[in-house]
């Protein structure tokens, strides 16, 4: 398995330029996402509103397929309901276990090889396992 | 030391992977095993081969030889003075609950405090921090210097003259590069009569470890580390401690006697602490091993080691945004750094692409990894089948992955 199967150029730009990355203010919930096997770590913040996602954001360090992941993921999930959000969530995990992103936005599917490669999957749903999380966690415990 | 003919000897070199030549740098975590380790234990297998202390058949006595010729392998290796000494574990991490579970139960009490360092390994770490929180015990950590150059040692003495029960520290470890003074430790806390027990799954079997000279109470070690079989190691102890401890786990060959109405009788050790079949196979393994790096010499597996690292860290340093952890001259082969701009995953992913296996991640070390401002390092160990033309490899493909990914 070539390793420009993994890393194709459109998901390197990602990673070396994630969009949404950095703080934000007033975040109404927030989560952290951690890899232990290989030390990703991500923060992320939402901002929702009449039970819908305004704005979401992250940091922390982790390895590109993570970082690439993360941006095209807080790009997609914007203006969703928490409900489509949601269900977005459950049909990548679904790509990165089976290749089958059928239904998901086609920047997502960039990440549709991400099955080849099993110790990087884990890295590419991180960000959405951290997002749901995220979504179940009002900050300040409101 | 012949390092081609070292080379020879280790057949996984034959291994390619994308038609490169494997180069194999992940020797913190595991080591390979050479030919006549593999022989011996398939031979063990098809002619040797019962379970052990118990047949009165030609087999069993058979196994039990080699069981017990390994016992006093290990026993020669760490200078022991007396095979009896030597438990046979899992490995690191079993010994290490070992003496949690039956010194450590026995002597620390509520408002005691156990000392350990801020280099440890989860090995050496959890299992403590588990006890002192069922009794109510505190830990207490001998701090790093910054970046991991060394223990602060100041700190250690004053540390050690509050006289905790325990001091457990880790000889040589697995990100840092460098080697605890363990002679000088031990003494002080010695003088404060205070038992020590030394983690030194890093250095058994890569340079010379004699317990009398560095004068521990406890060493755990593990045979994977020094191209032995996974599956086993060793506790060492001082035979009057030993001699004072319950047993750890309680089953066949560790009791005298056994009765239906009342208390069991039990062995001594080493006996007492190796209940159940053992891993007998992997003993006779271990005792090849032993053999085999005592033939080399460890004070050449030594310095062959650390010469590989120092090399490479001196040409890693050339590499922009480079950061490497621990002291400027390696004492052991292990060399940790992290990469600005480009992730430890990606860095071990694109080297596997190359055939080099490096290692990625926290290393089981995440306190310190975290002190050190580090969730992700990269890190390469080298061993006696190294060769500076895997250091010229390693450079290369780091530099590649550099321009790859920043």
């Amino acid at each position: 398995m070539d390793k420009n199967e993994l890393y194709q150029e459109v998901l390197l730009q990602y990673s070396k330029r994630p969009k949404n990355f950095g703080p934000m203010e007033c975040a109404t919930h927030a989560a952290d996402g951690h890899n232990a096997l290989c030390g990703d770590e991500i923060s992320l913040a939402l901002k929702i509103e009449n039970g819908s996602l305004s704005d979401a954001r992250f940091t922390g360090s982790a390895c590109a397929i993570c970082t690439a992941s993360a941006s095209l993921m807080t790009g997609e999930v914007k203006g969703l309901s928490c409900d489509a959000v949601k269900k977005l969530a459950h049909d990548f995990r679904e790509m990165a276990r089976t290749g089958s992103g059928d239904g998901l936005p086609p920047r997502i599917q960039v990440l549709d090889r991400i099955h080849l490669f099993p110790q990087r999957v884990k890295c590419a749903v991180l960000p959405w396992e951290t997002l749901l999380s995220a979504m179940e966690h009002e900050v300040g415990g409101k | 030391m012949d390092i081609p003919t070292i080379r020879e000897q280790f057949p996984f070199l034959g291994e390619k992977v994308n038609s490169h030549d494997l180069i194999y740098l992940d020797n913190a975590a595991s080591s390979q095993k050479p030919d006549r380790v593999i022989r011996r234990m398939s031979r063990f297998l098809e002619s040797e081969y019962a379970n052990v202390h118990r047949g009165i058949h030609l087999l069993s006595e058979r196994a039990t030889d080699a069981y017990e010729s390994a016992r006093r392998e290990v026993a020669g290796l760490i200078h022991a003075r007396d095979e009896s000494e030597i438990i046979f574990t899992r490995g690191t991490t079993e010994a290490v609950n070992l003496v949690m579970n039956t010194w450590g139960r026995k002597h620390i009490k509520a408002g005691d405090t156990i000392l350990l360092t801020e280099m440890e390994h989860h090995a050496n770490l959890l299992p403590w921090q588990h006890l002192a929180r069922e009794v109510g015990a505190r830990i207490e950590y001998v701090p790093i210097l910054e970046n991991g150059t060394s223990l602060d040692l100041e700190i250690a003495a004053t540390l050690l003259s509050k006289k905790p029960k325990l001091f457990a520290f880790v000889h040589v470890p697995n990100t840092l590069g460098l080697e605890n003074p363990a002679k000088e430790l031990c003494r002080l806390a010695r003088d404060q009569g205070i038992t020590t027990f030394m983690d030194a799954a890093q250095s058994v079997g890569h340079q010379e470890v004699d317990v009398q000279e560095i004068g521990c109470d406890f060493l755990a070690c593990s045979a994977h580390k020094m191209c032995g079989p996974s599956g086993i190691g060793a506790l060492w102890g001082r035979s009057e401690l030993l001699a004072t401890m319950p047993p750890f786990l309680y089953g066949g060959e560790m009791v005298d006697r056994a009765f239906y109405d009342k208390p069991a009788i039990y062995r001594d050790s080493p006996a007492r602490f190796e209940a159940g079949t053992p891993p007998i196979l992997e003993a006779a393994g271990w005792g090849e091993a032993i053999r085999f790096l005592r033939e080399v010499g460890l004070e050449n597996i030594q310095s062959h080691s650390a010469a590989l690292a120092n090399l490479a860290s001196q040409r890693l340093r050339a590499i922009e945004g480079l950061h490497i952890f621990g002291p400027e001259k390696r004492a052991s082969g292990i060399v940790t750094f992290s990469m600005e701009g480009v992730h430890a995953h990606d860095v071990a992913f694109f080297a596997n692409e190359r055939g080099l296996a490096l290692r990625a991640g926290h290393h089981c070390a995440q306190p310190l990894m975290r002190k050190l401002g580090s969730p992700a390092s990269s890190r390469a160990s080298f061993y006696l089948y190294n060769t500076e033309a895997e250091v010229d490899a390693l450079i290369a493909i780091l530099r590649e992955a550099v321009s790859f990914f920043r």
